[in-house]
């Protein structure tokens, strides 16, 4: 016996005429405002907005914010005089001991507070799940107003894995009683960075 | 487990006896419901986007053969082992030799409502293997050694002094601590522990991308993430009706998923598998177990577009009032009530009774599917068979009656009303399984039609000034 075939068969003789996909090129949102959006709705889904000029601010943030006593790693090349840079070989079990990730979004949506994490920005896929704390910066000019608008720029994606990420984990299971904190992050915070990409680190 | 003698109306009869723990039970799911109402009307193309996700799931199941051969080459040729399972046992074998194969005797399962449908867990702790389900609410459900009452919210029956009680039982808290934070944290420490010492994961599926060959998980915790990324293999067990044609639809499902389940504007994570990681195993497992039996049904092929948001369980006055465990079936509420006759008809023909067809369920869901224009159909087909219990079929066949000639309408009405002002106990009788534990209303003065009729000569009057 062959599933494969029956079930290919079964589908093929029982399903309907065809019918035809809509265009859904017609959700679009041209809104000017997604970084005030942005900040709005994240803080509403139990996240903490820092909005920072530069790196220096957002390196400066972090240890006013965290335990620097314990683990901080990134990914990111500008933090990595003070902080962990995330091995992509180690083995994803020795990250279990992390208190804070910072690592860096692709694109960011304004009206549900997510961001896109292709693996390559998370170092290891573990890591913003693993870590206790994770906090991501987001560069301001990466924000768009929804979905529709981040699937377009996501396009086919040179990932293996990617991951929308809109807040610290949560679980209302016992009684319907919000709790930060399930299984993943216990909090969320991120560093809207005002400047350019392309102005040097020290402007 | 599958032994089933009571029906919905005996099993919602013990449901009710508490009325207290009932009315915070149809509370909590209404506040629910009304969150998404706040979301959904946050979003002024809403309609417009149920309207496209509908259109997109037509699309879907008019040419799922094709969309099928898409995904699988393209998963396929992305590293994703491909299997395909014609019913639940088929399913459960799969990930047993996918285990035997590593020597792995531990596994660790994300929410998934399709192998709580294959009931995987019985099968494989039959064989010697460990299952820890890691979603917090069937964790909770599992200690119990119950089914979830819901697809969203597992264990939204239980009062928090009950969970206290497993955890103080299984997991040595202290007696008496309830304190949903306390219990939560309790359960994040014990469950890191199974995360980093299991090699295997398995995690639902809730949107396939034929486009593109990977699959997306949506969770709220965080634990779909925290056991794959930690396993050597990792397995997905997903319904053949959860493709989508293009990522770009992704966009849709997503934006309606969340908002119409919890009123959230997204789950806190979605996941989008495409490759192993490096060293890693990754299967998929392709399920019909009935799925192509129903697309050829097409009065109910409409319940395989279900994107399991749970809004028309939250809604229905039904399912608020006798919970989800009534319902003897995984997937319980409006839509398990016209996706279970079609496994087993016989077993699950009390289903399509346990609703008023109030049609607030067809109202909310996401992707438009006529619930409550099923359940009916179901009752035709389930008499017709020969299913029905006698009461459901006199009951119906007054129904059938009634609603067919506008005069027994009016006439029934007002024998009806006359029943309720008079012999108020002849409803509400054990013959009548809707009204235990539960007061009659008062018999109404006059029909709609008797109200029109006197009153729509003054409102044309009011219109006058
Ligand atoms: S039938 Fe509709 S409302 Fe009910 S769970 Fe499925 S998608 Fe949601």
């Amino acid at each position: 016996m062959n599933s494969r075939e029956n079930i290919l068969a079964d589908v093929l003789k029982n399903q309907p005429p065809a019918r035809p996909l809509p265009d859904t090129d017609v959700f679009k949102d041209d809104s000017q405002h997604v970084v005030s959006t942005y900040c709005d709705v994240f803080t509403s889904i139990g996240g903490q907005v820092f909005l920072a000029k530069n790196w220096c601010e957002v390196s400066a943030l972090i240890p006013r914010n965290f335990d620097a006593t314990k683990r901080i790693i990134t990914t990111l090349q500008e933090l990595s005089e003070s902080f962990e840079l995330i091995s992509t070989t180690a083995d994803p079990h020795t990250f279990n001991d992390v208190e804070l990730a910072v690592i860096e979004a692709e694109l960011a949506v304004a009206e549900n507070g997510a961001v896109w994490l292709p693996e390559q920005r998370m170092g290891q896929r573990i890591i913003p799940y693993i870590c206790q704390h994770l906090a991501v910066v987001i560069p301001a000019h990466v924000i768009v107003a929804t979905l529709h608008e981040a699937y377009a720029q996501i396009g086919e994606g040179n990932y293996g894995f990617g991951a929308f990420i809109g807040g610290p984990s949560k679980t209302a299971d016992i009684e319907q009683a919000l709790v930060l904190g399930a299984h993943g992050a216990i909090t969320m915070t991120v560093f809207i960075l005002e400047q350019s990409p392309d102005v040097p680190f020290a402007a | 487990m599958e032994k089933i003698t009571k029906d919905h109306a005996a099993l919602a009869e013990a449901f009710i006896q508490n009325e207290e723990h009932v009315d915070w039970h149809d509370g909590a799911l209404w506040w629910i419901r009304q969150k998404r109402d706040i979301a959904s009307k946050k979003i002024p193309e809403w309609e417009a986007l149920r309207e496209a996700a509908s259109q997109i799931k037509n699309n879907v199941l008019s040419n799922l053969h094709d969309y099928l051969l898409q995904f699988e080459a393209n998963a396929t040729r992305n590293g994703i082992k491909v299997h395909w399972a014609a019913d639940a046992e088929e399913h459960n074998a799969i990930v047993y030799s996918i285990l035997k194969e590593k020597d792995i005797r531990q596994l660790v399962k994300s929410k998934s409502m399709l192998t709580e449908e294959c009931h995987l867990n019985e099968y494989l702790i039959e064989r010697g293997v460990d299952v820890i389900n890691s979603d917090l609410g069937e964790y909770i459900q599992q200690l119990d050694n119950e089914p979830p009452s819901h697809i969203v919210l597992p264990c939204i029956h239980k009062r928090k002094e009950e969970i206290g009680a497993l955890f103080h039982e299984h997991l040595g808290t202290e007696k008496g601590v309830s304190d949903p934070t306390l219990l939560t944290r309790v359960a994040r420490k014990h469950l890191r522990n199974v995360f980093v010492t299991r090699r295997a994961a398995l995690t639902g599926v809730n949107f396939a991308v034929a486009e593109t060959g990977e699959y997306v998980v949506c969770t709220n915790e965080g634990n779909a993430d925290m056991g794959a990324h930690l396993s050597d293999v990792q397995i997905a067990s997903m319904g053949l009706e959860k493709i989508v044609p293009q990522k770009k639809h992704l966009a849709v499902f997503l934006r309606l998923l969340a908002r119409s389940a919890t009123g959230q504007p997204i789950t806190i994570y979605s996941s989008h598998f495409k490759r192993p990681r490096e060293g890693q195993e990754m299967h998929l497992i392709l399920v019909d177990y009935g799925r192509s039996r129903q697309l050829g049904r097409p009065a109910f092929r409409d319940s395989l577009k279900c994107i399991r948001c749970g809004a028309c369980m939250n809604t229905c006055p039904v399912y608020r009032k006798s919970g989800g465990l009534s319902y003897h079936n995984t997937i319980s509420g409006p839509i398990g009530a016209i996706l279970a006759p079609n496994l087993d008809m016989k077993k699950h023909a009390d289903l399509p009774f346990a609703s008023t067809l109030c049609g607030s369920c067809s109202n909310v869901c996401p992707v438009k599917i006529n619930i409550h224009d099923q359940l009916y159909e179901w009752r035709q087909v389930i008499v017709r068979e020969g299913y029905a219990a006698n009461t459901k079929v006199f009951g119906m066949k007054a129904m059938a009656w009634t609603l067919s000639s506008p005069t027994s309408y009016a006439r029934m009405g007002k024998a009806g009303r006359w029943v309720l002002n008079n012999i108020p106990f002849a409803v509400n009788n054990k013959l009548n399984p809707w009204f235990k534990q539960r007061e009659m209303p008062d018999g109404r003065k006059g029909s709609f039609d008797e109200w029109y009729a006197k009153n729509n000569d003054q409102t044309e009057e009011a219109d006058e000034h």
